[in-house]
């Protein structure tokens, strides 16, 4: 069977952005609590990152529950890396785990206010 | 549509032999769950791929009638 078309775009997506999170609505305007809970971590530790909303693209809505073989939005894409949904990310931030991995993939965090 | 929570016990369970499974309905709606699994199946094994072998035992249905279960996994209780 041969791979869904909308593979190849979202593999140019993660090549493309340093940290990624596939998300419901905007990173200004959040439309579900776990992927608002998501953006208040990465806003926290100061990490810059590149939302796409999948709401408004059905294909990359599907595709990229099957590319992750992830069945829930958000999912957190760190250098090419998926990191995880929101319960792996709260969790990982609360252990200072997240701000770890960042460190060790190269991510920089802004200094805490 | 809503999922009963022993449905969701007993999936799991079946998916992970011998798992303890603990849930919790946090909204009283049957729609909202919060999931505890304990399982020696899971030692050794990344959270992705913990939560992966969970989501595999429910066989589709998260992400699809099962809306929301917050889940933590782990192979010992702490």
């Amino acid at each position: 069977m041969s791979e869904p078309q909308v593979f190849d775009r979202i593999r140019d997506e993660i090549a493309k952005h340093d940290v990624l999170l596939f998300m419901k609505g905007t990173p200004v305007f959040p439309q579900c609590g776990f992927s608002a809970a998501v953006v208040e971590v990465l806003s926290e530790l100061g990490v810059k990152f590149h939302g796409i909303n999948i709401l408004t693209d059905p294909d990359l809505r599907q595709g990229i529950k099957e590319f992750s073989q992830w069945p829930t939005i958000p999912q957190l894409y760190v250098k090419g890396e998926f990191v995880g949904g929101c319960d792996i990310i709260r969790e990982m931030f609360e252990t200072g785990e997240l701000g770890q991995l960042m460190k060790e993939k190269g991510v920089t965090l802004a200094a805490a206010a | 549509m809503p999922m009963a929570a022993e449905d969701i016990i007993r999936l799991i369970k079946e998916g992970i032999p011998g798992a303890e499974v603990e849930i919790e309905d946090l909204a009283g709606d049957g729609d909202h769950y919060a999931a505890t699994v304990i399982s020696t199946a899971f030692a050794g094994k990344s959270k992705i791929q913990q939560h992966q072998m969970v989501y595999g035992a429910l066989g589709g249905r998260m992400g699809g009638v099962l809306h929301a279960l917050k889940l933590t996994t782990m192979a010992q209780r702490p």
